[in-house]
């Protein structure tokens, strides 16, 4: 059954007939970012507009790997539920050259967790359950409809000009927050422009249709026999809905390849006769990123900041960190609990984030469509070597998945304790009584005292969880004890073997003030 | 420098020998091949990111 793309209700905006108040926030872009970032301020108690142009979700699968920050993030924003009940989950990808297998990998290997590292789901459904929560949160004013026109930032916010069906009008916010994609006309407006590389290798990707059995894996083809292309992926989704992405090489005519013609033949060769396309889009890799994400008032998150190629799904996981790490600092600052300079933070972490990014994919791209030359002589020595000798497997590189970027702070820490929870890293998760750990962080800034009490006088809240194995492998190691100092978003801040009140409101401060 | 640059292996002429008939015989594209999975193998077996380092720079110097 095709997806449903179901309208959702546009509702006339005040401003149209009379000026409106002026807004602490105007979110431009319903994707998953602007949906995320608009519940986040939400869950802290900050209002949003969020305007999109568009009165329904995303056409075809887009973001389609989910990682398990991201559903971390699912969980805490209300979806993880409906998320899980849909998604097709997965923690194996196999390599095969031509017909036959080479290697395949576990990112479970390292023992399991309370969700599983991946989950494949359309991006439309991602955003229909972000929707669906978003329409039942009074704090987002969800604007259907509403098309930007032009945005004139100021040293303290923002003019927005609106288009709707029933006229223009106009907005005016302390902050607007970009999140309207990779082909961002906010980021047109305001004259700014990427940097970075664009490779010519052109990919078709496919979605399509068919009662199958294909396991719920990563399948990766280097010169699969089916494509004379160089390499195919494929993945499966929800509903028997199955993604395939071929590379057609640079000199490939996009509109010509798009055709059903052409793709249905392609798809033939890979999965036999019976199946239905059901969405079909070329696109062309690119390496590139805003040099600032803060631009004084006007702050962007995810493709409007930066984009890379799909292998390691890192485009929609980012966008998704994007907004957690926003979130709390924004709401901090219109609170006035923290100054300015906090948001600062947001441009030095999300910046490192997606540098590693494109470092990471820009490898990977030029191993899955190698130059002609030595990219491409070590290219296939190492797919030959990966035959014969176990260590090349681990050099193979189909798309290093996304993993939560470790911010470079130089916070209080212990070299006794385990470097998986060191400042800058999310806070591991780990079970504690019948919940687990990561449902009690994520509000406010909170010390975790383990194995000891936490000192005297201290203005914040405090969790003095159960000692577990688990929880002792991931924060203790081969220490007694320890604190550790959590931020809004579960990164952790500082940690001690041994501390006092002193060290602990030093560090503390530091967190409000986005120190690094 | 963690690289060593002084003589450190014994009966070289052997293996420069043994190198030299690994050879015979390939095609330069072979021969391009065997080389560049000497190059994968002998670095996974140093095991040591700088040794690597200095040597690429050793190999470019003029």
């Amino acid at each position: 059954m095709p997806y449903d793309y179901k309208p959702f209700p546009y509702v006339a905006p005040p401003g149209l007939t009379a000026p409106e108040p002026r807004h602490k926030v105007v979110v431009v872009g319903a994707g998953p970012v602007g949906l995320c970032i608009a519940l986040d301020l939400a869950t802290r108690g900050v209002p949003s507009v969020l305007l999109d142009d568009n009165d329904r979700v995303a056409t075809g699968s887009r973001a389609i790997c989910w990682s398990r920050r991201s559903l971390q993030i699912f969980a805490r924003l209300g979806i993880l539920d409906k998320v899980l009940d849909k998604a097709s989950p997965w923690s194996v990808g196999r390599i095969c050259r031509g017909d036959d297998e080479i290697c395949h990998f576990d990112l479970e290997a390292g023992g399991s967790d309370r969700l599983p590292p991946f989950v494949n789901l359309q991006q439309y459904y991602v955003e229909q359950f972000l929707y669906e929560r978003a329409l039942a949160e009074p704090l987002v004013d969800l604007r259907v409809r509403n098309r930007v026109l032009a945005v004139e930032p100021s040293d303290a916010g923002a003019d927005v000009t609106v288009r709707t069906p029933d006229g223009q009008y106009g907005l005016s916010a302390d902050y607007v927050l970009a999140c309207d994609g990779a082909r961002s006309t906010i980021r047109s407006m305001l004259d700014l422009d990427f940097e970075g590389e664009l490779f010519e290798e052109r990919f078709l990707i496919a979605d399509v249709e068919m009662e199958a059995d294909f396991p719920s894996e990563r399948w990766f083809w280097f010169e699969p026999e089916f494509h004379d292309g160089g390499s195919a992926l494929m993945h499966r989704q929800a509903d028997n809905l199955y993604r395939i992405d071929l590379p057609l090489g640079p000199h490939a005519d996009a509109s010509e390849e798009r055709k059903p013609d052409r793709v249905i033949p392609r798809i033939e060769q890979i999965v036999g006769p019976d199946f239905e396309l059901d969405w079909v889009s070329i696109y062309s890799f690119q390496c590139r990123r805003l040099g600032r994400f803060v631009h004084g008032r006007v702050i962007f998150l995810g493709d409007s900041a930066h984009v890379v190629p799909p292998f390691g799904s890192r485009g929609g996981n980012s966008g998704i960190e994007d907004a957690d790490n926003l979130g709390w600092k924004l709401a901090a600052v219109l609170e006035g609990r923290a100054p300015d300079r906090l948001l600062d933070s947001y441009d030095r972490e999300r910046v490192q984030a997606a540098d590693e990014n494109i470092a990471q994919s820009s490898r990977a791209a030029r191993f899955i469509a190698p130059a002609p030359g030595p990219e491409r002589l070590f290219r296939d020595q190492v797919l030959a070597l990966a035959e014969k000798a176990e260590f090349a497997r681990d050099w193979v590189n189909t798309g290093r998945l996304s993993t939560p970027c470790i911010y470079a702070l130089s916070a209080p820490d212990d070299a006794h304790l385990p470097p998986e929870s060191r400042p800058g890293a999310i806070a591991p998760d780990a079970p504690q009584g019948n919940g687990w750990l990561l449902d009690r962080l994520g509000r406010d800034a909170t010390l975790l005292a383990l194995n000891c009490k936490a000192p005297q006088g201290l203005d914040l809240p405090v969790i003095e969880p159960r000692l577990t194995d688990k929880l002792r492998a991931r924060y203790l190691g081969a220490a007694p004890r320890a604190l550790y100092l959590v931020r809004p978003d579960q990164v952790v801040a500082a940690r001690w073997v041994e501390a006092g009140a002193r060290e602990v409101s030093a560090a503390l401060r530091d967190l409000w003030e986005g120190r690094p | 420098m963690k690289l060593i640059e002084t003589p450190n292996l014994e009966d070289h002429d052997g293996f420069y020998a043994e190198l030299l008939a690994a050879h015979r015989g390939l095609s330069d594209s072979e021969s391009h091949a065997l080389n560049a999975q000497l190059v994968l193998i002998l670095a996974n077996h140093i095991g040591d990111r700088q040794v690597l380092t200095e040597a690429l720079a050793l190999a470019k110097r003029r």
